[in-house]
């Protein structure tokens, strides 16, 4: 068999190696992994619980307000004041979060995947760093690639500005100072209101005359990519967004047999035959299992694990959100989506593919500058932001949320005070995971299996599959062995 | 024609936030960066970084290779991330070598090495309690291994774009960088948050905030601004919008050799014996 393995990939988060093995110019067979260990949950243990929404940020830089907002909910959960938070601050939290759904939204589009579907070196010339680069599958007329082009550098711009709206409660971005357990850091002024309006409305601008747009452009003139990087057709989401009552994007899991069902945290667990990690963990639930490396377990080839609930697979992220609020009738996605399927005439099963996750984040990046132009009228100014906490001597909680890239959980257990036990499952996890105890391969693993690769020299079919997910490495933290394991071999990128 | 300077970023252990920091430049433009002189007659040519780069894979590690060996005491690099050691370095590859050779060889050969981000600088947050990865500053296997190129530090979790172009553009001019005595510029890392805070008065009034949302200084809620050395006071973050201690957070420290293990717990009052009682550079 044919190998092709690609490492690093780039225009992800982190650091990935992807290996997949041809068979009649066909992936048969697809390894995802990771090739940095940090150990968060490790590093967590002892610490004052306040503190690991601070630290698990800096597990990823791209997205790190989603690992804020799900320790705060974490915490709130364990110190038995999550009924408590101000409404002021649970719209805070929510504006923080969007404002960085937004900025890794309008990134992966433009600044991530759009190096493999436009000609850069066309337009700016063969400089670093947009050469070297795989060349020949550009389909772009020269006129709307030099279109998409200037897209790309006013993209730039974009997200910038999506940070410093970040920053207007968050303190900072990257690594924002203003969820905190108990709820927010800062009251807000009418000031303050005014200048996340001022630059929301820039972004809503983009939003409405860029993105979609572009992304609609791209999607016909790639339209086999519906047709390619299918994966496993199941969908999960946590919900997205807190609210008074319930959450703005809909929780549950759609089945391949397009059955809607309520998700029920409990049926969570993580298996590790293929990962090296102790065996005596496999198929634990997050709030009991300790991580306990194994690093010289026969049949291994990741230090991710497998998130599986009811020990199947599903993918996370927004494609998965779009299934279950579609399949749910959520008003907002459905009223944005609806119109963009149509004018692609397509039915709503045939969108899981390559393509259909670009336009899912299409269909977030509009519903989102909508509802955030909302939320941040709700804010009263000089209202109170902040739940006095007290750090109970024993205790358990998890926080369940949604992050750009899918469902991100955290879980503790907390004795004497400090941090006992801290478990994260992050979105990549979910999507990156290796083959489960079953022998079932994740849904990267699985959207890659099947994929004729046109040209070996140049295998985009690999790049747009696997970019499409958004992967964030750092999140699933894993292992990589360079000496004699499959993945510490490169031969063609 | 402008005079290019090859530039290598090269990510270790890490989370991006620093690429991310420098996508968020506002005085010079990121696409400034890219494609403009940032002084004038000389520009950077970013070959390589992993975020925004087009090629991938084996190219891409071409990329490195003929830097080194082409450019050989010509070119910048910039590190991101701390270094994994433990176990030979095997808790961190890129394209087949573990990130300490790659770190070594690179810098070996570099004309400056800038290491950007707490991680980079000081070991940072892979390198807290227990240190699972054996996680050392790029300084640190510089000097264990021989390196003397010369290293710049730039801590911050994440540093302040400015404080990346700004050294840049000093190095660019020919100017001195003055670095303190643990290798940071003293033009952004010369004060203590404390003198130039914005809540500063309340602390000489003696008014602490007790909880979140109230006025007053945030010493007693845990701000390590008093031990810590950074211009964001005056410089803001994020084009000027907000900072930590405007957003009515204590500074976390993360501009310190100590940070994280000895700045925190983040939201309890230390004191400068604290922090300091047990050095903690990596």
């Amino acid at each position: 068999m044919k190998k092709i393995v690609i490492d690093p990939i780039t225009r992800i988060e982190g650091h990935m190696a992807v290996e997949t093995f041809l068979e009649g110019g066909k992936v048969k067979e697809a390894k995802s992994s990771g090739t940095l260990f940090r150990g968060f949950e490790i590093i967590l243990k002892n610490r004052d619980p306040r503190d690991a929404a601070r630290i698990t940020q800096r597990i990823c830089g791209v997205c790190p307000a989603i690992h804020a907002y799900t320790s705060a909910l974490c915490l709130d959960d364990a110190f038995a004041i999550k009924d408590k938070i101000p409404h002021n601050a649970r719209v805070i939290r929510n504006l923080i979060l969007g404002s960085n759904f937004l900025q890794s939204h309008i990134l992966h589009f433009y600044h991530l995947s759009i190096p493999d579907y436009v000609d850069l070196g066309k337009v700016v010339g063969k400089v670093a760093p947009f050469t070297p680069a795989y060349e020949g599958d550009f389909r772009l007329s020269d006129e709307v690639n030099a279109h998409l082009a200037t897209h790309y550098l006013q993209a730039l711009d974009i997200r910038r500005i999506c940070q410093e709206m970040l920053a207007v409660f968050g303190g900072k971005m990257p690594h924002n100072v203003g969820i905190i357990a108990g709820g927010a850091t800062l009251i807000p002024s009418v000031d303050r209101i005014n200048d996340f309006k001022g630059k929301l409305k820039e972004i809503r601008d983009f939003v409405d005359n860029a993105v979609l747009p572009d992304v609609l452009t791209v999607a016909k003139a790639y339209r086999d990519y519906f047709e390619i990087g299918k994966g496993c057709g199941s969908f999960l989401s946590y919900g997205g967004f807190v609210l008074d009552e319930g959450r703005f994007l809909k929780s549950g899991i759609v089945n391949s047999d397009r059955q809607f069902e309520e998700l029920d945290p409990e049926n969570i667990a993580e298996q590790v035959k293929h990962s090296w990690y102790a065996d005596s963990e496999s198929g634990k639930n997050p709030s009991l299992e300790e991580t306990i490396p194994s690093p010289e377990k026969e049949g291994s080839y990741s230090f991710i694990k497998s998130p599986r609930y009811k020990e199947k697979v599903y993918e996370v992220g927004p494609l998965a959100r779009l299934m279950v609020n579609y399949f749910t009738r959520q008003e907002e996605i459905t009223r944005v989506a609806e119109p963009l399927l149509k004018e692609l005439g397509l039915q709503i099963e045939e969108v899981p593919s390559v393509m259909g996750r670009h336009l899912s984040r299409a269909v977030e990046c509009k519903v989102l500058v909508e509802a955030m132009s909302t939320w941040v009228e709700e804010l009263v100014p000089g209202e109170p932001v902040y739940t006095e906490v007290e750090i109970p001597e024993e205790g358990e909680g998890y926080g369940l949320a949604e992050a750009p890239r899918g469902s991100c959980g955290h879980w503790i257990k907390i004795t004497d005070k400090k941090i006992a036990r801290y478990q994260v499952i992050t979105p990549t996890a979910w999507n990156a995971s290796p083959r489960d105890d079953k022998g079932v391969p994740g849904p990267i693993e699985q959207a890659l299996i099947g994929t004729e690769i046109k040209d070996e020299g140049n295998p985009f079919e690999v790049v747009r599959i696997v970019r499409a997910f958004d992967p964030c490495l750092a999140c699933a933290v894993h292992l990589i062995d360079t000496k004699g394991k499959d993945l510490g071999k490169y031969r063609i990128a | 024609m402008s005079e290019e300077y090859p530039v290598v970023w090269f990510q270790g252990a890490g989370c991006t936030g620093c690429s991310v920091s420098l996508l968020n430049s506002a005085s010079l433009k990121f696409k400034d960066i890219l494609l403009d002189e940032i002084v004038p007659g000389k520009k950077l040519n970013l070959r390589f970084h992993p975020t925004v780069m087009a090629g991938q894979g084996e190219m891409i590690i071409n990329v490195l290779r003929d830097t080194k060996e082409e450019k050989k005491g010509e070119y910048i690099l910039i590190v991101e991330g701390a270094v994994p050691t433990l176990n030979n370095g095997i808790f961190g590859a890129v394209g087949e070598k573990t990130i300490l050779e790659r770190v070594l060889e690179l810098g070996k050969n570099a004309f400056i090495t800038v290491a950007v981000g707490n991680c980079a600088a000081y070991g940072g947050i892979p390198a807290a309690k227990p240190n699972p990865t054996g996680c050392k500053s790029v300084k640190r296997v510089f000097e264990e291994n021989g390196i003397d190129t010369l290293v710049v530090n730039l801590p911050g979790c994440p540093p302040h774009p400015d404080w990346m172009v700004g050294t840049l553009s000093v190095a660019l001019r020919g100017l001195p960088l003055d670095l303190d005595e643990i290798g940071r510029p003293r033009l952004f890392y010369g004060k203590t948050i404390h003198e130039n805070c914005e809540r500063r008065a309340y602390f000489d009034k003696g008014k602490f905030a007790q909880k979140f949302g109230e006025e007053g200084c945030l010493y007693e809620l845990g701000c390590k601004g008093p031990y810590t050395s950074a211009d964001c006071p005056l410089r803001e973050w994020n084009n000027g919008v907000n900072w930590v201690i405007g957003a009515g957070s204590p500074c976390l420290g993360c501009v310190e050799p100590e940070f994280p293990d000895n700045t925190s717990p983040f939201y309890r009052k230390l004191s400068w014996e604290e922090m300091k009682n047990e050095k903690n550079c990596n």
